[in-house]
């Protein structure tokens, strides 16, 4: 069979809708962008761990401690399903992670914002696990099997951590006037780059087209975008709180908010490593992983001894 | 706080060894060694904090039962200051590198297994079902953390070495759980020696030794801590400290 021949039955598989399975013959075009975009979410799950471990210590009190605590337990486990279905592509984690630790895999720009008050941890919840439940609904759906399937389960936990932070910022909406100004604070941080979390507009993403042919997204940056702002333009009423839009308005025509234009120069910045805590994300993580290396080398070290001893035995 | 009755300062003590060891442990959620590692260790920290919000609302009931205060799990892990608190000195110390981590949940977790055993024969059915839940998870913890000291204790020279330095480091402060408080309700004379077998019997198998010195510290239980407590309680209160009254 031609080359031709395998890529036509595959893209025949994709537009049937039929899953595309590790072992199954896939353009090399086609298993590079996948381990790119899944190594992707799952750096992004790892490092997205840091900005809210960074008030477990200070949770106001010890239910939202217990939530906060579970809440990064299940990133940290939706990180390794992530690098477990990204292995099926002939990666592995130690790979993915000296990549991440070099800087050439990204993550998502969004965990290079710092997390300044209690109410950050509700305006992450709400804003950004809900943009990235935008993209990973859609992503339950993705061609590549192993990534759809890990997304389903990672989906369930996410909705329920976005009703979470909603739950928290609401307590924050009712309570006294610090609160509600900690609580408006911190959504007008966090709204705009949420938005961004979407990546570039549809004109100027390179990733797209094919990536839509391939079915591994099936919606556009721009019409994800939209639909957030469109979720969130609603669910802002019922906290009484702003978003810090003076161009945000029901569009009756499009039936659609309008919104303003994003700060592009911002976005590329921290995307090139200029945001306020991108240094300090990955040297937590450097940090940890070269802490841990004496810890990964006992444990392999006992693991031999013990598999000496019963071969012995 | 009324406590004359020293049944409330024994389950303040159980409520604050669990939070405050909690606390330490949350500190690695997100800066472990291995990913599985760093599931297993915030697991471990989740169990510790429900452990001691069970232990804190019934403490809050029976104190509001008998002085009519309106205590709750918060007013009484945030609103009281270190020469409050009672748990043991080894919950509050330092994390460490990954070996004092484990060492100190391993120690703590041994301890913790055999007080519950009794506790969950307590004629105080609230208690002893406190107890008996706890108990499935620090079965695991004690396994878990166990695995670990043979682990680091026989795998390489280094994880060997600073197994050694952690023991030494934390023995001096196992000695407190054995030491009774005027609020104890357990003879701890009979848990030491199976204690010390269980724990001698792990240590053995990872190649390491109870440490000769056998000088014990202790104030923990009567709310005179280490230096690092005061700051623990700093950071962790902290918000409630400087909102007082609102609602989270």
């Amino acid at each position: 069979m031609t080359l031709h021949d395998l890529e036509k039955i595959f893209q025949a598989k994709i537009d049937q809708e039929i899953k595309i399975e590790p072992k199954d013959w896939m353009p090399e075009a086609y298993r590079k962008t996948n381990i790119r975009q899944i190594s992707q979410h799952a750096h992004s799950e790892i490092v997205g761990m840091l900005p809210e471990g960074n008030w477990i210590s200070r949770a106001p009190s010890l239910k939202r401690k217990a939530i906060l605590v579970a809440k990064v337990q299940d990133e940290a486990g939706h990180g390794l399903y992530l690098y477990a279905a990204a292995e099926t592509l002939g990666i592995s984690r130690d790979q993915m992670i000296d990549d991440l630790h070099s800087g050439k895999a990204k993550y998502s720009s969004i965990f290079n914002y710092p997390t300044l008050s209690w109410a950050d941890m509700g305006a992450i919840g709400w804003l950004v696990d809900g943009a990235a439940i935008m993209n990973q609904v859609m992503l339950c759906r993705t061609s590549y099997g192993p990534y759809a399937r890990a997304m389903v389960r990672i989906c369930k936990e996410e909705s329920f951590h976005q009703r979470q932070g909603f739950d928290a910022l609401l307590v924050l909406s009712k309570g006294s006037e610090a609160q509600r100004a900690m609580c408006q604070d911190a959504i007008n941080r966090w709204w705009w780059p949420s938005l961004m979390m979407f990546g570039p507009k549809d004109s100027e993403s390179t990733n797209s087209d094919q990536s839509m042919k391939w079915k591994i997204k099936r919606k556009t940056n721009d019409e994800l975008r939209q639909n957030f702002v469109d979720m969130i333009a609603e669910q802002i009423k019922l906290l009484g709180m702003t978003l810090p839009d003076p161009d945000l308005k029901w569009n009756e025509e499009r039936k659609h908010y309008d919104f303003g234009e994003i700060d592009w120069t911002e976005f590329w910045n921290v995307v090139k490593g200029n945001g306020p805590c991108n240094k300090q994300r990955l040297d937590a993580r450097r940090k940890a992983h070269t802490e841990g290396q004496w810890v990964r080398e006992a444990a392999i070290a006992y693991a031999n001894k013990k598999k000496e001893k019963s071969a012995a035995a | 706080m009324n406590l004359k009755n020293l049944y409330h300062s024994f389950l303040l003590h159980l409520a604050d060894s669990s939070l405050i060891i909690a606390q330490r442990n949350g500190e690695c959620c997100a800066h472990g060694p291995i990913l599985e590692q760093d599931i297993a260790i915030t697991n471990i920290t989740l169990d510790l904090l429900g452990q001691s919000r069970n232990f804190y609302q019934y403490a809050a009931q029976r104190l509001n039962e008998a002085n009519g205060s309106s205590e709750t799990e918060d007013t009484l892990a945030y609103h009281r200051g270190e020469r409050d608190f009672k748990n043991f000195l080894l919950c509050e110390l330092p994390n460490g590198d990954w070996a004092q981590t484990i060492t100190r949940q391993f120690l703590f977790s041994c301890f913790q297994q055999l007080l519950f055993e009794k506790l969950s024969k307590s004629n105080d059915e609230h208690l002893a079902a406190i107890a008996n839940k706890s108990l499935k998870e620090i079965q695991y913890h004690v396994k878990w953390s166990s695995e670990w000291v043979i682990r680091l204790g026989d795998g390489t020279e280094e994880s060997h070495e600073r197994m050694k330095k952690a023991i030494d480091y934390l023995w001096p402060y196992t000695g407190e759980m054995f030491m009774p408080a005027t609020y104890d309700i357990i003879n701890l004379e009979d848990l030491k020696s199976i204690w010390l077998n269980k724990v001698e019997a792990v240590l053995q198998e990872a190649t390491l030794s109870v440490p000769a010195n056998t000088f014990m510290h202790s104030g923990g239980k009567s709310g005179v801590h280490t230096e690092h407590l005061g700051f623990l309680l700093a950071e962790m209160q902290y918000l409630q400290r400087t909102y007082p009254g609102a609602e989270w």
